[in-house]
């Protein structure tokens, strides 16, 4: 037993079984009166998207909830089935349009694995680099987000798109675009990096702390957001983990799992970082995870950038067109700053996947909304939505 | 005491609406039509045709391959390869006539700007622009660039990229001097290769 995973096996042993099968119930309450039920979305503003919930309640509180997902359906994955291996990379970005780069390379990692095709050191740096920006402006502006569902109009939301558009604008002189960058291969990266591009990097990671601590001061001690966030929307540790919930909702409950620790993919196990942890698994708690995420993300960057070494950033092997690997299977997974991102392929031997899934973190996170809502006002569900951090580009793919 | 946390983050809040006037940093809105934020250079929006020379028809670079309209993700790319082959008027295929292409249809509606068409391309014929300001009134043929629209000179693609133009023209001249290289190579070992038959004639002789 690894020191990574102590605590989770510990929790996976107190986990009951499965219900089985749950029947709807009827909109009545026990004394048979009817009950109110009420539409949420799916063009809600609280929703992030086009994402429904049917909500039933009774006098304010919510007895029950639906989520209703597949308003964004793209058919992402057969249209990945009938590409080429190389044609799905620019599609992976429009999963999690938020963080292309993270999708992209859980993507790439999937077939290399089925390939079995090596990545360069400093290929393997620069993704290590502009993940862990991507998770520095997913948390910022999932916060920004989080504070706008909670009726803070504005500031914090616009402070954190100050900071992203930083580091949107580093991805559009690496890879050419802000949000698509498109910007992984198998077998490396596609562009190199400047050693002025480095500098740039090194020089917003030194201002990053400020903005967190401006941030913290301008959010944490708030009274008001204290009352609506602590003791909202909690998540046992055990429900979490039987869900299949990951990231840093599952860590704010308390479970010690982080795919960058537990795998230690990519070159990871290099730099040294702790994973937060949370005590209650409230919306709060869920917050303060970002918070601390983005400090140990602001470590990482700081060696990854000091210690990159120079050299070729594809494989020599690596082919882009006319892919073909051998008959077999593979599951490729990173820790998305949604949680645990992974692709699972199928290859029969022939120019594109025979099966191509996404384990997408967002929706699974999303499938304990109702027992994290029950007994709760309408106005905290949207809270609580908030801070589960979706996207529905990835939810409904 | 209570309110200690808000009053906190409104001393933050002032600070930042005090600063816009003096921080350039806390200032950050580009008032965009009348200011503009330079492009950095890899930026990229809508594929088109590199020509050399001056006349786009004649110069175009592509010599209607389809791979990019194979790997296109979205599959906008529409090419029809022509009958006949035309003459290398750049001098880029070191004389040789080529295909063209007798119509090269990208529908930009569709077109995701993935830049997979830049990466598969083998000739350099085909690159990535990055003008963005494109909005048309007439949905259908608007939207639909023939080969005519998509033809932008090689020095507008020197303009734009500089960095990846030079690289661009340094692997054509390197595969031209190959190309050169090869026939006079050839003409030299034509005429040395029958010399030692002459040579181990003369000595059975």
């Amino acid at each position: 037993m690894s020191p990574e995973t102590a605590n989770l096996e510990e929790i996976v042993a107190q986990v009951p079984p499965a219900r089985g099968v749950v029947e709807p119930l009827p909109p009545v309450n026990a004394e048979g009166e009817q009950l109110l039920e009420i539409s949420m979305g799916p063009h809600h503003p609280s929703t992030h998207g086009v994402f429904r919930m049917n909500v039933v309640l009774e006098g304010e509180q919510v007895v029950r909830l639906k989520p209703v997902f597949g308003y964004l359906h793209r058919n992402h994955e057969k249209i990945a089935e009938n590409a080429a291996y190389l044609a799905a990379i620019p599609y992976t970005d429009r999963l999690d349009y938020l963080c292309s780069m993270t999708n992209n390379w859980g993507y790439a990692l999937a077939v290399e694995k089925l390939a079995g095709i090596g990545v360069p050191e400093r290929a393997e740096y620069i993704r290590v680099i502009v993940a862990e920006l991507t998770r520095l402006q997913n948390h910022a502006s999932l916060i920004g987000f989080l504070m706008q569902d909670m009726g803070m109009s504005g500031t914090p939301l616009m402070y954190a798109f100050r900071e992203r558009e930083k580091i949107l604008d580093l991805f559009e002189s690496l890879s050419g675009a802000r949000m698509m960058c498109n910007y992984m291969r198998f077998g490396g990266v596609r562009v190199d990096t400047s050693a002025e591009w480095l500098r740039q990097v090194r020089e917003l990671n030194g201002e990053f702390p400020r903005f967190l601590d401006e941030f913290e001061s301008l959010l944490a001690g708030n009274e008001i957001l204290m009352g609506r966030a602590q003791g909202v929307g909690v998540l046992s540790p055990e429900l979490a983990v039987s869900s299949g919930a990951s990231g840093p909702m599952l860590r704010a409950s308390g479970v010690n799992y982080d795919v960058r620790k537990v795998d230690g993919y990519g070159v990871y196990d290099r730099f040294s970082f702790r994973v937060p942890l949370g005590d209650h698994g409230d919306v709060y708690d869920r917050y303060m995870m970002r918070v601390l995420e983005m400090r140990e993300s602001v470590k990482i960057l700081e060696q990854a950038v000091r210690d990159i070494p120079a050299g070729p950033i594809m494989d020599p092997k690596a082919r882009l067109r006319g892919l073909r690997p051998k008959a077999g299977e593979a599951y490729g997974r990173i820790e998305s700053p949604k949680g645990e991102l992974g692709f699972y392929l199928i290859s029969d031997g022939t120019g594109n996947p025979y099966r191509y899934r996404v384990r997408p973190p967002s929706l699974i996170n999303l499938t304990v909304l109702e027992d994290m809502c029950l007994g709760r006002g309408v106005a905290d569900v949207v809270v609580i939505l908030g801070s589960v951090d979706i996207v529905l580009g990835e939810v409904d793919r | 005491m209570l309110g200690i946390g808000i009053i906190q983050g409104l001393v933050e809040t002032a600070r930042n609406f005090f600063g816009s006037y003096t921080s350039k940093q806390r200032l950050t809105t580009v008032q965009f039509p009348d200011e503009r934020l330079i492009q950095p250079e890899a930026a990229r929006v809508f594929p088109f045709l590199v020509y050399d020379t001056d006349d786009w028809e004649k110069g175009l670079r592509c010599v209607a391959c389809k791979i990019c309209e194979v790997e296109c993700p979205p599959q906008c790319i529409s090419i029809t390869k022509s009958a006949d082959k035309k003459p290398d008027y750049s001098g880029i295929y070191s004389g040789k006539p080529q295909f063209y292409p007798e119509k090269f249809d990208i529908d930009v509606s569709v077109c995701m700007s993935c830049q997979i068409c830049v990466e598969v391309c083998p000739f350099e014929a085909i690159k990535m622009d990055n003008a963005f300001e494109l909005s048309t009134d007439d949905r259908f043929g608007g939207l639909m660039w023939d080969k005519q629209r998509l033809a932008m000179p090689n020095s507008h693609y020197q303009a734009i990229h500089p960095t990846d133009a030079a690289e661009s023209d340094a692997a054509l001249a390197e595969k031209k001097a190959k190309a050169e290289a090869k026939p006079a190579a050839a003409a030299a070992a034509a005429p040395a290769k029958p010399a030692p038959e002459k040579a181990g004639a003369a000595t059975e002789r």
